[in-house]
């Protein structure tokens, strides 16, 4: 019996990457599943943090799905290296900071690399045509596939009728009459295939996977970048933002204010590195400083975590502050709502 | 057999699972690792990559919120 060919498969723990997954493996192809992760990805970070999504269960889409699958996942850390690719794209952003074209070439490609070092023959991914705006067009896959270095060792099997044969299908390791035509946003196909297949449960990131896609995110970031005079970016920095409130008073501070008791237990990892904040005669969240404060800086940042805390309409609250290791206690009038000025918000 | 502890402390999803997985890389069949982690979704995941790689968990346990959840490493590599 002749050894299968082996396919290594881009999971993001969506429905569609399991689908191509899952279309190989009726094909008898071995197939291991590949997970990058950028920083940027909503798995997993947020639903750990926020006391509101506790109830939501606690598991990373991509190794849940690889488990449904029967298939091995492999989950690579690429925060540093994606720094270019989110920095520099070649092909630009889409609606906010998200670089999907240039993001989707560096994911195939390093799935390629993994692929001739491990010993695999070709690389899957659920792309379907028309699904997205950027990465996703008839137009563009070739680029995906040319810039990616995978070439007609890329095998999108939703799609692939759609598309020129690939290696696979003209070597006859992959039967293409078994392959799919799905094309544009409907989901129906897709839906009817996990269907066949018994697939009743999938997450459903409906493009929201990543938090480059996110208008408020993406604000948040370009301020960090403006601050700095330079797009770079450390792991905490891109975690930090999204996390709590940020309000930039001054141009030289922003608070990061914990909206709860999960967001506060978070950023209270950060208070080392940050002058932190937190009112102690009421109830309220825990801030942290980003920037250069000198006293009166420290009074308005102890005044606008007030306005936050239970005693938001108390005459004083006293505000705890450690910076550097050192604590001092300030009593200070909240500020009202209105003078908390819109523009202060990122 | 010798015996490994990975702090995983404030790494949030998936990086437990990355750093278990890099370390694994380097030990023998039948090492033990102890991931300690506080994000309370490593005690799904971990498992869970545990489970399709060969390994075994042979424990978990919580304290003082922190996760601890220890891995017999399985005759599969990687």
């Amino acid at each position: 019996m002749a050894t299968p060919r082996k396919a290594v498969a881009l999971i993001s723990g969506g429905l569609d990457s399991m689908l191509a997954a899952r279309t190989m493996l009726e094909q008898g192809i071995h197939v291991e599943g590949i997970n990058f992760f950028t920083g940027f990805c909503v798995e997993g970070h947020t639903h750990a943090i926020r006391a509101k999504d506790r109830a939501r269960p606690k598991r990373n889409n991509a190794l849940w799905a690889a488990e449904q699958l029967g298939i091995r996942l492999h989950i690579i850390d690429v925060i540093d290296e994606y720094k270019d690719v989110l920095t520099k794209p070649k092909h630009g952003y889409g609606a906010n900071l998200n670089p999907c074209l240039d993001c989707k070439g560096f994911m195939v490609g390093k799935a390629y690399q993994w692929m001739t070092e491990n010993g695999f023959d070709f690389v899957v991914t659920g792309e379907v045509i028309g699904q997205r705006p950027m990465s996703q067009r008839k137009d563009t896959m070739p680029v995906i596939a040319r810039e990616s270095g995978a070439g007609d060792l890329l095998l999108r099997p939703l799609s692939a009728k759609l598309l020129p044969p690939t290696r696979p299908e003209r070597e006859g390791w992959v039967d293409r009459d078994k392959l799919f035509d799905f094309n544009g946003r409907n989901r129906k196909p897709q839906m009817a295939l996990a269907a066949a297949h018994g697939i009743t449960e999938y997450a459903q990131p409906a493009g929201g996977c990543c938090f480059l896609t996110d208008a408020t995110y993406a604000r948040k970031l370009t301020d960090l970048w403006q601050v700095r005079g330079s797009k770079e970016y450390e792991l905490d920095d891109i975690m930090l933002l999204k996390v709590g409130r940020h309000l930039r008073p001054r141009p030289h501070f922003k608070l990061i204010i914990g909206r709860e008791e999960g967001e506060n237990n978070f950023l209270e990892g950060y208070r080392r590195q940050f002058t932190c904040l937190r009112p102690i005669s009421h109830h309220g969240p825990l801030a942290l400083l980003d920037g250069t404060a000198d006293e009166s800086d420290l009074q308005l940042a102890a005044r606008v975590t007030a306005r936050f805390s239970q005693g938001r309409n108390a005459p004083l609250v006293q505000v705890e502050v450690t910076r550097q290791s050192v604590t001092t206690r300030l009593d200070v009038q909240p500020l009202a709502e209105d003078e908390i000025p819109h523009a202060w918000y990122i | 057999m010798t015996r490994h502890t990975l702090d995983a402390r404030r790494l949030l999803c998936p990086m437990p699972v990355i750093r278990t997985q890099n370390k694994i890389k380097s030990l023998a069949p039948g090492d033990i690792v102890e991931v300690v982690c506080t994000d309370p979704g490593a005690t799904n995941d971990i498992p869970a990559w545990c489970r399709m790689h060969g390994h075994a968990v042979i424990g978990t346990e919580t304290r003082s919120g922190e996760f601890i959840i220890t891995v017999e490493v399985g005759k599969i590599a990687g």
